[in-house]
């Protein structure tokens, strides 16, 4: 690691509501704060075009809009941002924490709140990264009409995936749902729309174990989870919406996750390194939702104030 | 138009003048959806680093977005935005669908550096 550049009170990992909240509370609490943030400011609310349950904000406000508003706060209360950076390298042991950015600055602090969120859970198959962007897709709102009169797959079955499943009907002349189980993880009423939707099949309890295709996507290799038997199912494009993986992968492994790599708190987000803190989706917990990250960050900093006061 | 920091392009003709009398320029073509908006953000924090690199954007339904849309580069496109490099008024290098900016940094430091 580089030598210090600058020393902050505290650092916060991650732009989402989560950080944000948190560095709205530290910058209150006049905590020299810096938020590094390796995507654009705002998260997975980004990803959010109406966001239509966040209490007090207007009515279908877009993920853009509330991000924007979250990082305008953050920043009135002299909260540092560094966005769309690359943490290289981190040290989060003892009493000083440091955090490389870039193979460049180091910034230290007396306390870490870990906020890195989640990231779009791809499937991990040959294929899938060739073909992303000429025919896998993860946003059906933004890639759907590519597909005008095209037969797709819809990979998942929870809510996101029924939902999209139904919207890309639109576009496609055929959506095939495939899905692992033998049932549906989505709620009944999502299920019920999707089932009467004349243009959707569903391929239960198989997992797509190949992408195909030459210059361009021409199908997938299937595998039927119950018989292993294989079968290569022709299509035009693939929507991927199989769940959230928590970003924990360039954390020390000092740090305490679960069994699906989430960080383990306390009440008080604390984790089991003296001085780190976690808030959000990044955490072991039930519901992941911005109202529940903001509730997390704002305990989080309340927690490192605590902590750096103590 | 696109509601960016960056500059706009807004027609066939503007485009022509952007990529003919600038030597690098890189042209991000999208809507303002997920998959985009962190392309602008990362361009909008490359412009002071790459100074000379001129950045824009444009709205990939305006009719004349055409000029990216039907490139040949874009041929099996199928994942918004289509960002663009162009070096002396030839495109060197098209992507598909959202990039880090690690990839992006490597992408102009390979073509303009
Ligand atoms: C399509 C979609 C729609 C949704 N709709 C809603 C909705 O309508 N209402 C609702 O309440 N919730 C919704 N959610 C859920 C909500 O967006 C998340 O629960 C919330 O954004 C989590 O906030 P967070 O701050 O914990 O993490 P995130 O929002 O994931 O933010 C984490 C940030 O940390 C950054 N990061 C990652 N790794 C690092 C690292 N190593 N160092 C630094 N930074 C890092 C990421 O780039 C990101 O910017 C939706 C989610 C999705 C995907």
């Amino acid at each position: 690691m580089n030598k210090i550049t600058d020393t902050y009170d505290v650092i916060v990992l991650g732009g989402g509501p989560a950080g944000l909240t948190a560095g709205i509370y530290l910058g209150r609490a006049k905590l020299k704060t810096l938020i590094i943030n390796e995507g654009s400011i705002g998260g997975q609310m980004v990803l959010t075009h109406a966001i239509a349950n966040y209490p007090g904000a207007k009515v279908d406000i877009s993920g853009r809009d509330l991000s924007l508003d979250m990082k305008a706060q953050a920043k009135t209360f002299g909260c540092k941002i560094e966005s769309n950076v690359e943490v290289t390298s981190m040290d989060l042991s003892g009493e000083l924490k440091q955090i490389e950015i870039d193979d460049d600055e180091v910034f230290a602090a007396k306390a870490v709140i870990v906020a890195t969120g989640g990231t779009p859970r791809s499937m991990g198959v040959p294929g899938e990264t060739k073909f992303k962007g000429s025919g896998v897709s993860y946003c059906a709102t933004c890639d759907g009409d590519f597909f005008e009169g095209k037969e797709i797959i819809v990979v998942g079955g929870g809510n996101s995936a029924l939902e999209e499943a139904v919207s890309l009907t639109q576009y496609a002349s055929k959506v095939t749902v495939i899905h692992q189980f033998d049932h549906f993880q989505a709620t009944e009423h999502a299920v019920k729309i999707a089932r009467e939707n004349e243009k959707i099949a569903f391929i239960m309890e198989s997992e797509i174990q190949a992408v195909l295709g030459d210059q361009t996507l021409t199908g997938v290799e299937l595998m039927n989870m119950k018989t292993n038997q294989r079968s290569i199912v022709s299509t035009d494009g693939i929507f991927v919406f199989i769940g959230y993986v928590a970003n924990t992968v360039a954390l020390p492994g000092s740090l305490a996750l679960n069994s699906r790599n989430e960080i383990v708190t306390d009440a008080a987000m604390m984790t089991n390194l003296d001085g780190v803190f976690a808030a959000g989706d990044v955490r072991e917990k039930r519901y992941r939702q911005i109202t529940t990250a903001v509730s997390d960050g704002t305990i989080a900093a309340l927690s490192a104030i605590d902590f750096i006061q103590s | 138009m696109l509601n960016t920091n960056l500059k706009h392009i807004t027609s066939e003709a503007d485009f022509k003048q952007v990529i003919e009398s600038n030597e690098k320029v890189m042209v991000c073509c999208g809507r303002m959806g997920p998959m985009c908006l962190p392309v602008y953000d990362i361009m909008e924090d490359l412009e002071e680093k790459y100074e000379s690199v001129v950045f824009y954007d444009m709205a990939f339904d305006s009719p004349d977005a055409h000029v990216i849309r039907n490139h040949p580069k874009s041929a099996g496109f199928m994942g918004l935005p289509f960002t663009y490099y162009f070096k002396n008024g030839e495109a060197v290098e098209a992507t598909s669908s959202i990039q880090s900016k690690k990839q992006v940094k490597e992408l102009l430091d390979k073509h303009f550096a």
